[in-house]
């Protein structure tokens, strides 16, 4: 199965990919092909676009027509190319840093605009590839090298962030719940207006061997044990939840109007009908 | 996917980084690493298909294919 998704959709001749033994990105990049193969995506009208750091390079591996943006502007680049041509699926690919700190500000106004954009987020809780520095999302207390004592800051919560800007379909994963992931990406894809699907990732290199994690999959079966499912979380109160990742499709509104039918729209009416 | 009898799970040696995580999560316990920190199936009869390995592996290393056919 997986054979077959990666001779159809990665550049064979790119891999192995340069992400560390047990990075959950690999993970999330081969539940994207099986999202891809369900949802049957035409790699002609399809373009995907990222930012800059360890997220941002699966575009390399994409077989896809791609743009590898500056950082943090992924959104920014996909807002204009999505305006200028209302034919094309438009996927973003970023890590926590490129769109929340970097980018947070073209993150929130993208959610604003709802333009039909699906954005991916990966989210390992740390700055990987420039080694290992705390990012917005790392939870509090957990070490980084730019956090020797622990980190002061609490973590940003980039689902509720994501639905208070007005994001249309929020959703969340874990990489040790790949098939999950495989669903919300296919519905994201699906979703007229933007989407956005934040994935947590492990990090074994960077975050995990600072934070007692002796290897890979130990990461995984963390996240396991304190990932809550959308449902569940809902007969819970907030002091339960403390340190848990709620899971699922935590927003999916239907009728909404997306910013690109406004424009064609206005466009049509300033110009008397006529094309 | 299909539930075919047929198939084995096989390790793609040159894609395979030996993070462990296919072994730790295998149900039927039988995947293990070789002297060179990669994946070896030890008991193909003994897989019961549940995807859980190629479903998690991050270097589209591991397989389950038709028996006899090579990756």
């Amino acid at each position: 199965m997986i054979g077959e998704l990666t001779n159809k959709y990665l550049r064979m001749d790119r891999l192995p990919h340069m992400w560390c033994p047990g990075c959950g990105h690999g993970i999330a990049l081969g539940a994207l092909l099986r999202a891809f193969d369900r949802v049957k995506i035409d790699k002609d009208k399809t373009v995907i676009l990222s930012g800059i750091g360890c997220a941002s390079r699966a575009v390399g591996y994409l077989d896809f027509s791609t743009v590898h943006t500056t950082h943090g502007r992924a959104l920014a680049f996909a807002t204009g190319l999505r305006l200028l041509r209302d034919d094309v699926k438009v996927i973003v690919i970023m890590g926590d840093g490129d769109a929340l700190a970097i980018g947070g500000n073209h993150f929130i106004h993208a959610c604003r605009r709802n333009i039909d954009i699906t954005a991916i987020v990966l989210n390992n809780q740390i700055y990987g590839m420039t080694g290992g520095q705390s990012s917005p999302t790392t939870p509090q207390s957990r070490l980084s090298t730019t956090t020797p004592y622990g980190n002061f800051a609490r973590a940003f919560d980039f689902c509720n962030l994501a639905i208070g800007a007005g994001a249309t379909y929020v959703a969340r994963a874990t990489a040790y719940h790949a098939s999950l992931m495989t669903e919300l990406y296919a519905n994201a894809i699906k979703h007229h207006g933007f989407s956005f699907v934040e994935t947590f990732t492990q990090c074994p290199v960077n975050y995990g061997r600072r934070n007692k994690f002796p290897d890979p999959a130990s990461m995984l079966q963390y996240m396991k044990d304190i990932s809550v499912p959308f449902k569940v979380a809902q007969n819970m109160g907030s002091d339960e939840l403390q340190g848990k990742i709620v899971i699922g499709e935590l927003i999916k509104e239907k009728e909404d109007v997306e910013l690109n039918e406004v424009v064609r729209e206005r466009i049509m009416k300033f110009r008397g009908g006529a094309q | 996917m299909s539930q075919s009898s047929h198939l084995e799970p096989v390790v793609n040696r040159a894609f395979c980084k030996g993070c462990g995580i296919c072994i730790e999560f295998c149900p039927a316990n039988i995947l293990e690493f070789d002297e060179q920190r990669k994946c070896r199936v030890t008991d193909p009869e003994k897989c019961i298909k549940c995807y859980q390995c190629e479903m998690r592996c991050p270097d589209f290393a591991i397989e389950l294919v038709e028996k006899g056919e090579k990756k």
